[in-house]
Formats: structure tokens, C-alpha cells, sequence
């Protein structure tokens, strides 16, 4: 109990990742929360990455926590650019109101 | 190793808590709170793990930019977002179920799961001792990796011209200066030389 391994890091990112799920399911309406959900999830995946990278000892997966770092970063600049931009068309920020495009 | 164990739970257990008021609070500004504070939590995991560079990018990265992104976002935006969360608890029970379904599969996998002999034998050397992680991360980004942190820029790049584009907009009514048409003045066509006849206006 006391000698935290490579167990103890990978059940914490899998709460993580099943919060981030949840939170996607829960807040269906507000793209905003939708958004934090994936950045929850992607936190996860990185404690997985660098906890891997620690425990195999093996700089390889700092490495790739490093690219997912930037890949979330761009991915909620460009999500936020698209939410405000949508918001300053239609005035809300409702997934069902997202149906611009009739698919 | 006492401590170590104690930092662990007490940072494991304050990040799950923050993630779970990242869901369920009532204002979105909580629960940008709340995300800030489950990366600090989870900066502080990172360097338990010995990985100090990624905790201090996580606090810069995440809490110094993408967070108050968010906040920022959450702020201009002038919604009701109380109406946003009407039907909150409908469905709670479809997310609980992929949730725990979710959590089951992950639970299968991380009990059968084993390591194999061949991948260990063929990653990267261990980074000797003597070695700061920033050190050692440094080393093989800017070598082995250097065509990924490349592309990692590149895709920075990509997503900063693509917020700007999508968000900037040229207002109406506005004065401003037109550097271009400024040098592009000809002398013809500001100045007319008038001849005026001697003692014509009288």
C-alpha cells in the first residue's frame, strides 16, 4: 500500500479518462464543459505516458506527453476560435442548436 | 517512502476530486477553477514521477494558457448557462453506464495486462544518473525526435493562424491608418498649381 507502483498511476489516469467520458455524457448541452472533458482526458493520457516512462525507464514517453501537450494546447485555441465564432453567429452555444450544416 | 505514498494519494486524491466539480459544477468558471487545480495536482504527480520539465510545462502550458483560455472564453460569452444545463440529470444514467462500462474495460485490460520482454530491450538507453530530467529530455528531442518537434511547431503554427483567422473580423466605422494608401500618395494628386492672374481678384 505504501510503495505507490505503476498500478497505483494507471488507476488514477483510468478515473481520470472515465471522468472525462462522463463529463462529455453529463454536460451534453455546453460545448464549453465539453471541451474541459477532452482536456481532462488527455491529462489522463498523459499521467499514463509519463507514469509508463518512469516505471520502464524510458525517456521515449516523456517525450510523447510532450506532443500530446502541444496537440491539446492547439486543439482548445482552435476549439475556443470555433465556439466564439459560432457564438457571435447564432447567439448560443447549445449542441442542438449546432445544426447549421442539416447532417 | 512514507511521504512519497502520502504525496501520491493526497495529490491523486484532490485531482479526481477536481475532476469530478469539472462536470458537475453549476458555473462554468468552477469548473474552470476546478481544471486548474486538477493540473496542479497532476504537476505534482509528474514530479513525483521524476519528470520535472513536463510538471513545470503542464503549470505554464495548461494553467498559464489553455486554462485561462477557457476562463476567458467563459467570461466573454454572454450566456445563460443555467438554461444550458436543463436536462442535466437526463442523462446521467446512459453517461453512468458507459462510464462504469468504460472503467470495467479498463479495469480488464490493467489486470491482464503484461509486459513484454522485446520493446524493453529495444527503448532508449536509460539516462545516466548524473542527468536533470530536462537534460535527458533535451538530449533525444532535439535528436532522435527533432522531425516530431518540428512538426510540433508546425502544428502550433497551424492552430495560432487558424484562431486568429477564425476570430479576427475588420470592423465598420473604424479609423484607421492605411499605411499602403499613405505611401502610395502621388504629388499630382494632392497638389494643383493654380495660376492666378495679377491683380485678378480684385
Amino acid at each position: 500500500m505504501l510503495e505507490v507502483g505503476l498500478a497505483h498511476y494507471l488507476t488514477l489516469a483510468a478515473v481520470l479518462f472515465t471522468l472525462g467520458i462522463f463529463g462529455i455524457f453529463l454536460n451534453r448541452k455546453n460545448v464549453i464543459i465539453i471541451l474541459m472533458s477532452i482536456e481532462l482526458m488527455l491529462l489522463a493520457v498523459n499521467i499514463n505516458l509519463v507514469a509508463f516512462s518512469r516505471f520502464l525507464e524510458d525517456m521515449t514517453g516523456q517525450v510523447f506527453a510532450m506532443f500530446v501537450l502541444t496537440v491539446a494546447a492547439a486543439e482548445a485555441a482552435i476549439g475556443l476560435a470555433i465556439l466564439v465564432v459560432y457564438f457571435r453567429n447564432r447567439g448560443s452555444i447549445a449542441v442542438e442548436d449546432i445544426n447549421l450544416m442539416k447532417g | 517512502m512514507v511521504v512519497q505514498a502520502l504525496a501520491f494519494y493526497v495529490f491523486a486524491a484532490v485531482a479526481t476530486a477536481a475532476g469530478v466539480m469539472v462536470i458537475s459544477a453549476r458555473n462554468p468558471v468552477h469548473s474552470v477553477l476546478f481544471l486548474i487545480l486538477a493540473f496542479f495536482n497532476a504537476a505534482g504527480l509528474f514530479v513525483l514521477l521524476g519528470a520535472e520539465f513536463l510538471a513545470m510545462l503542464l503549470v505554464v502550458v495548461y494553467v498559464g494558457a489553455v486554462a485561462v483560455l477557457f476562463l476567458f472564453v467563459v467570461m466573454m460569452l454572454d450566456i445563460n448557462f443555467a438554461e444550458l444545463r436543463e436536462g442535466f440529470l437526463q442523462y446521467l444514467p446512459i453517461g453512468a453506464v458507459v462510464g462504469v462500462i468504460l472503467l470495467a474495460e479498463l479495469a480488464l485490460v490493467g489486470g491482464s495486462w503484461v509486459l513484454s520482454e522485446g520493446p524493453a530491450e529495444a527503448s532508449l538507453p536509460v539516462p545516466d544518473e548524473k542527468m536533470t530530467n530536462t537534460h535527458a529530455l533535451g538530449h533525444i528531442l532535439y535528436t532522435d525526435y527533432i522531425y516530431l518537434f518540428q512538426a510540433a511547431g508546425l502544428v502550433l503554427l497551424v492552430a495560432m493562424i487558424g484562431a486568429i483567422v477564425l476570430t479576427h473580423r475588420r470592423r465598420t466605422g473604424v479609423h484607421r491608418q492605411r499605411i499602403a494608401a499613405q505611401l502610395d500618395r502621388r504629388r499630382e494628386d494632392t497638389l494643383e498649381v493654380v495660376k492666378v492672374p495679377a491683380e485678378g481678384g480684385r
